[in-house]
């Protein structure tokens, strides 16, 4: 019996003191695991501390060195531009024109012609801006499906300028739209669409800004910048023909024909006829519309007047309806 | 069989008017002539309304470096000088004339004897090429003469005759080669007279071995002059897949032949080369093959140029279900957009596509199959130039060698997603020809 507790003593003090040894020897390695990490941290902290700071000092010294100044108006200027980038005023984006403006210091030639506030750009840069007509994109081509029915069918990619290269025109008018839609995919304010019907570009005046992006890129220059003119309302010739008359109608029914009645009646010597297409000044064009009644074609084109009535007092310009109404009558 | 290398096509032959022989065309009432019927400069008119012109005389007088002279090709008066619509339906200045009688000019031997002999020298027989108004007729129509005036560090090594005629439809040179045999050698002699070449090459095409047989024969005569069969691939009869095939020789790019020692001439421009040397006659006809799979009988015509484009389609009956009318061969050739005008010098064949035949497939997605790319004989990625035309990166279109491009429209052909990738590559190729021209 003796011998039996002995021995289970002896097995319970020898597990006692294995498993403190090892729990010391646990704790011991802990804590030396420890002492290592910290040490490593430090190491890690202190070295990347280190390149940091020479590092800082480095580059004190280079952007004292190669310090750029920059004009603090450029951004004030660029603040004021929408920043589409449409690149209507000619330079490449928004900030382009904002760094000419202040470069130059002057305001001559450099307009953002998409809706830039200019007076307060003006205010910006201390100096007085010029007051400028409001513009907007006219699609001067008459040839709709039915004025200029189709004679052969296109059938290729999808590029005006590409249909230009290639052939005359669906409607074999060798100077009109060609109804690809160029124009629609260089408009950056979605302000331009193809009309499903008439397979023309149609404007929305609301939208388009007059930046000129359309009319650049137009193969045929069938579209132009004009004034917006008093109230939206504009009068414009929509046909840029220059075949004779008999030639260009045997295409379209609603071509310029080149006859000339429309400058003879003109009271402000706004029309010209060259190469048989009548063109409005619009620098000129009072939106008087003697010429549009007389135009036997159809060629020329209102906007936004509202609709006629017999009574001189209802029209926009009371002095010269009376004597357009004689012409209709 | 020798070949170029890379890429090429095997579209449907189609030489539906292979057997038959060439017709001479009616002469037409008013033939109106247009004085841009050449690459460059257009020719400046030596003639007024009301003058009595003969067949052969001068109507249209070049006067810039890269121009050909225009002749009256019928006898008449001329009745004005005014735009006429060529077949894209854009305007240029044109001379018509109308027509009486058929009286040719003193100068010009119209009989149809064999004149072997060559009696003018290297430099009178390239005055008489430019007085001639003789122009590449294969379809580029460059003014010839400019060809021959080698710049003085280079040597002429081989003078190349594209016999090829890859272009399906197309059998007027075929027709030639089987007719006027015995009238091509003697042009192509007169051409090694010009050009001081030692050896001239005739490349044909496998399909046409009656036609490789009878020049064979008639070679044997001139022992300067060898036949050479080519492989039946699209565009064998590319200037620069020419020149590869036959002299395994590379075209630099950007370069003319000149550069590796070659001159390459159609065989039509040889057949009006040997009429303009040996009989002073100047091009006042051209050959044309008129075909298409829905027209009853395709003929191979001989026409006076300044002839009405309607009257030879009305001679051989326009098919109801045609679908387009292609100026040219159906892979290089344009569309007309105008039958009301007249044929011009190097209008080789007019084609009526049936309308199954001329619709365009459905547009997909490009696929990254790499079809293109393997079509493609001068090793361009069109893919690629499709997608950098398209996003008007033309910086880019340049790396990648858009320049290069001979507008074969292997491309196109293959595109299993029926991509117009030819068209657009065309355009980014004007564009970016436009901005390296602009740079300098």
């Amino acid at each position: 019996m003796k011998r039996k507790k002995i021995i289970i003593f002896l097995q319970r003090g020898f597990f006692f003191v294995t498993t403190t040894q090892k729990i010391v020897s646990l704790q011991f390695q802990k804590l030396l695991n420890d002492i290592i990490m910290v040490k490593t941290i430090l190491l890690a902290a202190l070295v990347i501390g280190a390149i940091g700071l020479i590092a800082a000092v480095i580059l004190y010294f280079v952007s004292k060195a190669f310090k750029v100044i920059e004009d603090p108006r450029i951004d004030e200027v660029a603040a004021h531009l929408p920043g589409a980038n449409c690149g209507g005023c000619g330079f490449a984006g928004c900030r382009a024109l904002a760094e000419a403006i202040v470069k130059s210091n002057s305001l001559e030639g450099r307009k953002c012609p998409a809706g830039g506030d200019m007076a307060a750009i003006a205010k910006v840069m201390g100096l007085e801006a010029a007051e400028s007509e409001p513009m907007i994109a006219v699609v001067r081509c008459n040839g709709t499906a039915e004025n200029a029915p189709a004679k052969v069918n296109y059938d290729s990619a999808i590029s005006c300028q590409f249909a230009s290269s290639i052939f005359a025109g669906e409607s074999a008018c060798p100077f009109g739209c060609l109804g690809c839609g160029d124009c629609v995919k260089a408009c950056k304010f979605d302000a331009i669409h193809l009309d499903p019907v008439t397979q023309l570009p149609v404007v929305e005046e609301e939208k388009c800004v007059g930046c000129g992006a359309c009319a650049k890129t137009c193969p045929r220059k069938v579209i132009e910048l004009r004034y917006k003119g008093k109230f939206n309302r504009r009068v414009f010739v929509s046909c840029i023909n220059k075949e004779k008359g008999a030639v260009a109608r045997k295409n379209c029914s609603a071509a310029c024909i080149g006859c000339g009645k429309c400058a003879k009646i003109c009271p402000f010597e706004a029309i010209t006829v060259e190469n048989s297409v009548a063109y409005i000044d619009f620098t000129k064009c009072k939106s008087c519309r003697k010429c549009v009644a007389e135009c036997p074609t159809g060629a020329i084109h209102t906007a936004n007047f509202p609709p006629k009535k017999e009574t001189p007092s209802d029209a926009p310009t009371s002095q010269e309806t009376p004597s357009s109404n004689e012409n209709n009558q | 069989m020798k070949t170029f290398k890379l890429g090429g096509i095997h579209p449907e032959e189609n030489k539906l008017a292979k057997t038959c022989t060439v017709e001479y065309f009616p002469i037409p009432k008013q033939a109106v002539v247009f004085l841009t019927q050449h690459l460059g400069a257009p020719a400046t008119p030596v003639v007024q309304k009301g003058d009595k012109v003969k067949v052969g005389q001068l109507i249209g007088k070049a006067e810039a470096f890269i121009c050909a002279n225009v002749h009256s090709p019928v006898s008449g008066t001329v009745s004005k000088i005014e735009p006429a619509t060529d077949f894209l339906g854009y305007k240029k200045d044109a001379v018509f004339i109308d027509v009486e009688g058929d009286e040719w000019d003193e100068s010009i031997d119209t009989t149809p004897d064999l004149v072997s002999e060559i009696k003018l020298t290297k430099a009178e027989i390239i005055d008489r090429m430019k007085a001639c108004g003789i122009v590449g007729l294969g379809g580029a129509c460059f003014p010839t003469h400019v060809k021959y005036l080698v710049p003085p560090d280079k040597k002429v090594d081989y003078l190349i005759i594209n016999a090829a005629e890859c272009e399906p439809y197309i059998t007027v040179d075929y027709r030639m080669m089987l007719e006027r045999a015995e009238e091509v050698m003697v042009g192509i002699e007169a051409m090694l007279v010009a050009s001081n070449a030692p050896v001239a090459l005739i490349g044909v095409e496998a399909n046409k071995p009656d036609a490789i047989e009878h020049l064979t024969e008639v070679a044997k005569k001139h022992p300067k002059i060898q036949v050479v069969k080519l492989k039946t691939k699209y565009p064998q009869g590319a200037e620069k897949q020419l020149i590869n095939a036959l002299t395994k020789r590379n075209v630099p790019n950007g370069k003319l032949p000149i550069e590796v020692g070659c001159i390459v001439n159609n065989i039509a421009t040889t057949y009006a080369i040997y009429e303009a040397v040996q009989k002073n006659k100047p091009i006042v006809e051209n050959f044309m093959t008129v075909s298409g799979k829905s027209v009853p009988a395709p003929k191979n015509f001989r026409v006076r140029i300044g002839t009405s484009i309607a009257d030879i389609l009305n001679a051989v009956g326009i098919p109801e279900d045609t679908g387009k009318i292609i100026s040219g061969g159906p892979m290089m050739g344009k569309a007309m957009s105008n039958v009301n005008a007249y044929t011009v010098k190097g209008m080789s064949s007019l084609l009526l596509m049936n309308d199954k035949e001329s619709k365009r497939g459905e547009v997909y997605e490009c696929l990254r199959c790499g079809k293109c790319v393997h079509a493609c004989p001068m090793g361009l990625e069109p893919y690629m130039l499709y997608a950098c035309s398209d996003a008007q990166l033309y910086e880019d279109c340049e790396k990648r060698g858009i320049m290069n491009c001979i507008e074969c429209g292997s491309c196109s052909f293959g595109c299993p997603s029926n991509r117009p990738l030819l068209d657009i590559i065309r355009l980014g190729k004007n564009r970016t020809g436009a901005m390296i021209r602009a740079r300098k």
